[in-house]
């Protein structure tokens, strides 16, 4: 039994992808309880959607994907802040229209290139595996500022989030939070690229968090149990996917999927 | 004796959404620590003027003072309790910290509550009956519990002036009771209060003045000014019935405005 969990961790490339997994994992799920929350998760699909042309960018000139993401995710943050402040479109038809269009644009770049079906599948689903040390520490780094950035303004971000009425009357600059949450947000979704792609973030920011939310009645407690939920996740998922030999993404986001489901029947029989 | 400022000035201001104008040319001062009963119709723009005074509805002319100055310049000193089904009651937080996001305003932007801070909360809770409430899931309250967890942490805000959209519609008589008892509390401390209400009875006998309002000030003053059988008629239209003896009767039937509650019963006022 021992030997069956260790045995991955004599791999260096195991060893950083589930460092890297855990850490996603965990921002994922503290952020996911905003996104649950505020009912953001069509958003937060859009923006990792969004991002693909940042990286195909970087991928065609060789450079780092992360920064590439990041470039692209600050844009579409600002981007659908500027879009969502109300204008003659719905919300979620702007967002749908901007994110279709940059997933279009980036399949439209990554097209261009040989590798194309392989490097398409990595950015789309993850490629744990291959995160390198200097992408280890860039995911620390952000993760630790975005954490940190939660911690302090976690009076501001409630208030914002449960009553923004509340928020006008307190004089609390209401705009400016919103578009620092989105940007954290936009930066959580980059940050999860690497381990469970484009296509399956959202389902990190969502379930766990999700799930938490059936478990808990106050908010640290749901982030708390949250990540916790995020980081098994990402680890149980990484040893399915080293035994049982499939995508990691998949495999991480089938074990979050099935801790809510767990939760959910569990919350049902209870009441 | 030196002219003492009014708590607050509304000087000719016009509101609306958009192109539209929900209110329009509103004046009136209310002096310290009265308490003050806005009346009106559904869709009078009730709502509307609360929203504008806490600054939530940029307005489209004029001016509101408070203290003498501009609406803004002043950071914490009026509260807002909204009507109940403006915030999601399955959020994930208890009773205090619901009334804890009052003192918001007050802390620093990266201080957590100090001891202070919880004792306000603390009596704020007790003040509204509900203490033993305090580490509940706000999702397992009632509709009146509710209304008071509103009340608390506006309390907790320690405001000068409060607002209270519609704070005696669809609330138990508990409830009820403990608004106004809260009310004569608040008048104690001299902090204004301003609460629209569809009971009429209410506003003649429990308030110093009467805003009656149709998309514009049809009548402000005393109740004994302002509960006239014209005033009345002016503002609720065929919606006032009078009665042989004197006694006059509102009866809401017209659409609720969207911003409005749907449950209005009819109401009766007798003269006194």
């Amino acid at each position: 039994m021992i030997n069956w969990l260790l045995e991955p961790l004599t791999y260096g490339f195991m060893q950083r992808g589930l460092a890297a997994s855990v850490m996603v994992g965990i921002l994922c799920a503290v952020m996911g309880t905003y996104v649950v929350l505020r009912g953001m998760a069509f958003l937060g699909d859009a923006m990792a959607h969004a991002i693909l042309p940042g990286i195909a960018i970087a991928y065609i000139l060789d450079g780092s994907l992360l920064v590439g993401a990041i470039a692209a995710a600050v844009a579409v943050a600002v981007g659908i802040g500027f879009i969502s402040r109300g204008g003659n479109l719905k919300e979620d038809t702007a967002i749908g229209i901007l994110f279709a269009a940059a997933l279009s644009l980036g399949v439209a770049l990554i097209s261009t290139m040989q590798t194309y079906a392989v490097d398409l599948s990595h950015i789309l689903f993850g490629n744990v595996l291959g995160v390198s040390t200097s992408d280890l520490w860039l995911t620390a780094i952000l993760g630790a500022g975005i954490l940190l950035t939660v911690g302090l303004l976690y009076k501001q971000f409630l208030v914002i989030s449960f009553d923004p009425v509340l928020a006008a009357t307190l004089r609390l600059p209401a705009e400016l939070l919103r578009y620092v949450m989105l940007l954290l947000l936009a930066l959580t979704v980059v940050v999860s690229l690497q381990t469970v792609g484009v296509g399956l973030s959202s389902a990190m920011l969502v379930t766990p968090a999700a799930t938490a939310y059936l478990l808990t009645r106050r908010l640290w407690p749901m982030m708390l149990v949250s990540a916790v939920i995020g980081a098994l996740s990402s680890v149980i998922g990484l040893y399915l996917s080293f035994y049982l030999n499939i995508v990691s993404g998949a495999a991480i986001v089938l074990t979050a999927t099935t801790f809510f489901l767990i939760a959910f029947i569990w919350n049902r029989l209870k009441s | 004796m030196t002219h003492t400022p009014h708590r607050l000035e509304v000087i000719n201001i016009s509101i609306g959404y958009g192109d539209k104008i929900v209110l329009r040319d509103v004046s009136f001062q209310i002096p310290h620590g009265t308490r003050v009963a806005v009346v009106g119709p559904n869709g009078a723009g009730k709502s509307t003027l609360f929203k504008a005074l806490v600054g939530l509805l940029p307005l489209k002319s004029g001016r509101i003072l408070i203290h003498g100055l501009d609406l803004g310049l002043h950071k914490d000193c009026v509260a807002y309790v909204p009507q109940r089904e403006e915030v999601d009651w399955k959020f994930p937080v208890t009773v205090s910290d619901v009334v804890m996001m009052g003192r918001f305003g007050k802390l620093g932007w990266l201080k957590r509550p100090s001891r202070a801070d919880q004792s306000i909360v603390a009596e704020s809770l007790a003040q509204l009956g509900i203490a033993d409430l305090e580490k509940k899931s706000i999702s397992v309250l009632s509709g009146g519990q509710q209304q008071r967890v509103f009340l608390a942490r506006a309390i907790a805000q320690e405001p000068h002036i409060l607002l209270m959209d519609e704070p005696f519609t669809g609330v138990d008589i508990t409830t009820q009771e403990v608004t106004l008892n809260l009310l004569d509390t608040l008048r104690d401390r001299s902090v204004t209060a301003i609460i629209s209400t569809h009971d009429l009875n209410l506003a003649a006998n429990r308030f110093d003045f009467i805003l009656l309002l149709n998309k514009r000030v049809i009548a402000f003053g005393p109740p004994n000014e302002v509960m006239r059988q014209e005033n009345l008629a002016e503002a609720f239209g065929n919606s006032l019935l009078v009665m042989e003896n004197g006694a006059m009767l509102v009866d809401e039937c017209c659409p609720p405005d969207e911003d409005l509650p749907h449950d209005h019963p009819a109401k009766e006022i007798q003269h006194d």
